[in-house]
């Protein structure tokens, strides 16, 4: 009986921490390598160094380009969620033709690929004679986020904040009042939740990047043109600050999404 | 602020449906009135009409003489109390009080002062700083209240906003929503399905059903001589004894019914008095029931065995069954101090001055 309790025991204890080594060990190795004394990220590991953390942050190419990645995250973001939110909102509380059809053109671009989309894009800039740039990343950015913006958004509206928007109204407020004093800052949670969600989307996204970049890119473009290079602790280093990067707003997310939750 | 309501043949049509058919109401300013009905009657889309979150497909809404039928909600004199309360969940209760002296351009600290007062009327000015999830149901109402009287509207609507809470909850609001409506004076209409509630709380109840307005006066009025039929059965237990008229005198009417010849004051005949010949349906409330024994002035109606009975507190409900109407089940509330014998005979009597007699289908009229 005891022996059966404790084979079962390290069984649930090594499926665990199998399951766990499974997900998180190439991280582990890349943040550990990223550490490495020596001039190749592999095995032995030397010791521990933070010149590769010092080269990174002296190298302007990679610099500016954490920089255009920030730019270009924080304003796709902030346009797929102000897209998403009008379209949720003229969709939830307005009678409009085909709403179901409309709800599936929305957030079809879910189920396309991100190559796709790229390619897309990609020949319709060169027909409309639109210079590849920054620009056109975060379009494509926001192609991407918009219809993840819209379904988280759109799935929190409620018939009951109907009523609430109703009081706001027979309160005195105009159409423009209740949307900006009321059904915003009500939604703000799922609003923000789509927010961070969309940042952290194009903040690593590489594909639609590399494809609709020109002379300014992207971190995860430039991490890709240092690869190409060749294996080095370097590139470790700047991995290791783009997961850290995505685990904050991971984190900043969840906190956002559990207190929308704990409300209800 | 108040002022009075008149509406005018208001009809609302939802594609194959009459919600509301020719509703006419003149509601005095300062009156509280209640709208009582089962559920799907109209009462909450006429309330809706009267707010002006619906239209009517005819008809006109006149708030203090001036037509309001096309006037959006906003600005309307007119606040709704919601049933779900429909609090802004951001906002503290204080900015939740404030927000319609916002939206008029009142400064902050005017604003804050006056929502206090408020909140202070009804009890929570201590939470000001608080938010709606911190709250309980009863208090999420009274914060609810006090954001619509906050605007000092001319007229509140209330739409079932008691349903949510608890029996004993409930008496206490209703209580409350009288007293505030005494001091402040502003005409209050009141959606409920509740007959006890209505009667607690109404200067006038509107009973509905169907689309149309099946009556309309005094709770004690609108429970003792009823209009019709429907009104009768909704606002509580009633005994329904067929009568066909028989004869006429001057006083009197003479109705022959299952216990024989009756004789009934004309002034029972609440919608129109019968010719000879023509059925009608006598209405007796269970507590209008004695044996007659135990009273002097009261008329005999029949003997009637107790088939069975239970205690309620204020009075013995009993079943009771006269060998003249086998298929006639009677319901009476006798005294306290009865000591009751299941099987037992009596006989059972009533103050002919109680009965109301109405036709047993409403006239077409009302149709």
């Amino acid at each position: 009986m005891n022996l059966r309790r404790v084979l079962s025991e390290t069984f649930s204890w090594s499926y665990f921490a199998a399951i766990y080594a499974f997900i998180f060990l190439p991280v582990a190795v890349l943040v550990l390598f990223s550490f490495q004394d020596g001039r190749l990220p592999i095995p032995p590991f030397n010791g521990v160094t933070l010149k590769w953390y010092g080269e990174v942050f002296g190298d302007s190419r990679l610099m500016s380009a954490l920089g255009n990645s920030l730019k270009v995250a924080f304003l796709s973001s902030l346009m797929a969620c102000l897209l998403g939110f009008c379209a949720a909102y003229g969709l939830a509380r307005f009678r409009l033709p085909a709403t179901a059809l409309q709800r599936v053109l929305l957030t079809a671009p879910l189920t396309v690929s991100y190559l796709i989309i790229a390619l897309g894009l990609l020949v319709l800039f060169n027909w409309l004679g639109v210079r590849l740039s920054l620009w056109t990343v975060g379009i494509g950015h926001v192609v991407i986020n918009l219809p993840l913006c819209f379904a988280i958004i759109y799935a929190s509206m409620g018939e009951h904040q109907r009523n609430i928007e109703r009081a706001a109204q027979d309160l005195g407020a105009n159409s423009l009042q209740v949307v900006l004093l009321v059904t915003a800052p009500m939604l703000m949670p799922s609003i923000l939740a789509a927010f961070f969600l969309s940042l952290t989307f194009s903040w690593d996204e590489f594909i639609i990047s590399f494809l609709l970049s020109r002379f300014d890119v992207t971190l995860p473009v430039e991490i890709w043109s240092l690869l190409r290079s060749g294996l080095n602790p370097k590139t470790n280093a700047i991995g290791s600050i783009v997961f850290l990067a995505s685990t904050v707003l991971l984190v900043v997310l969840e906190i956002f999404v559990f207190r929308a939750r704990s409300q209800k | 602020m108040t002022a009075d309501v008149r509406l005018q043949g208001i009809t609302k049509r939802f594609e194959d449906f009459t919600a509301l058919s020719d509703i006419c109401l003149d509601i005095e300013a300062g009156e509280f009135i209640v709208l009582l009905g089962p559920s799907g009657c109209g009462k909450s889309t006429l309330l809706s009409i009267i707010g002006g979150f619906l239209s009517p497909s005819a008809g006109r809404v006149l708030i203090g003489d001036k037509d309001m039928t096309d006037v959006p909600p906003s600005i309307r004199p007119t606040t709704t109390m919601f049933q779900d309360y429909a609090l802004f969940p951001h906002m503290t209760l204080r900015d939740n009080v404030a927000f319609g002296l916002r939206m008029r351009k009142l400064g902050r600290r005017e604003r804050a002062l006056k929502a206090d007062e408020f909140l202070d009327l009804v009890g929570m000015k201590a939470s000001a700083a608080r938010k709606p999830h911190e709250l309980s149901g009863g208090q999420r109402q009274r914060v609810a209240l006090a954001r619509a009287l906050a605007v000092n509207p001319d007229l509140l609507l209330l739409d079932e906003p008691l349903g949510a809470l608890d029996m004993k909850l409930r008496r206490q609001m209703q209580d409350e929503l009288k007293s505030i409506q005494r001091e402040i004076g502003t005409t209050f209409i009141h959606v409920t399905h509740d007959q006890e509630e209505a009667m607690a709380i109404a200067d006038r109840i509107v009973v509905m059903n169907d689309g149309v307005i099946e009556g309309c006066g005094e709770p004690s009025d609108i429970y003792m001589r009823p209009q019709s039929i429907f009104t009768a059965g909704f606002m509580g237990e009633v005994n329904f004894i067929a009568g066909k008229v028989v004869g006429e005198d001057a006083p009197q009417i003479d109705i022959e019914t299952c216990f024989g010849l009756t004789r009934i004051p004309r002034a029972a005949f609440r919608a129109g008095i019968p010719t000879k010949g023509e059925s009608t349906m006598l209405c007796i409330r269970p507590e209008q029931l004695h044996p007659s024994s135990e009273h002097s002035g009261y008329t005999d109606l029949c003997q009637a065995k107790i088939i069975d009975g239970a205690f309620f507190g204020t009075h013995f409900r009993c079943h009771l069954q006269a060998p003249a109407a086998p298929e006639l089940v009677l319901v009476a509330h006798l005294p306290q101090s009865t000591h009751l014998h299941v099987g037992e005979t009596i006989d059972l009597g009533l103050n002919l001055a109680d009965i109301v007699a109405l036709p047993p289908k409403p006239p077409a009229a009302e149709l």
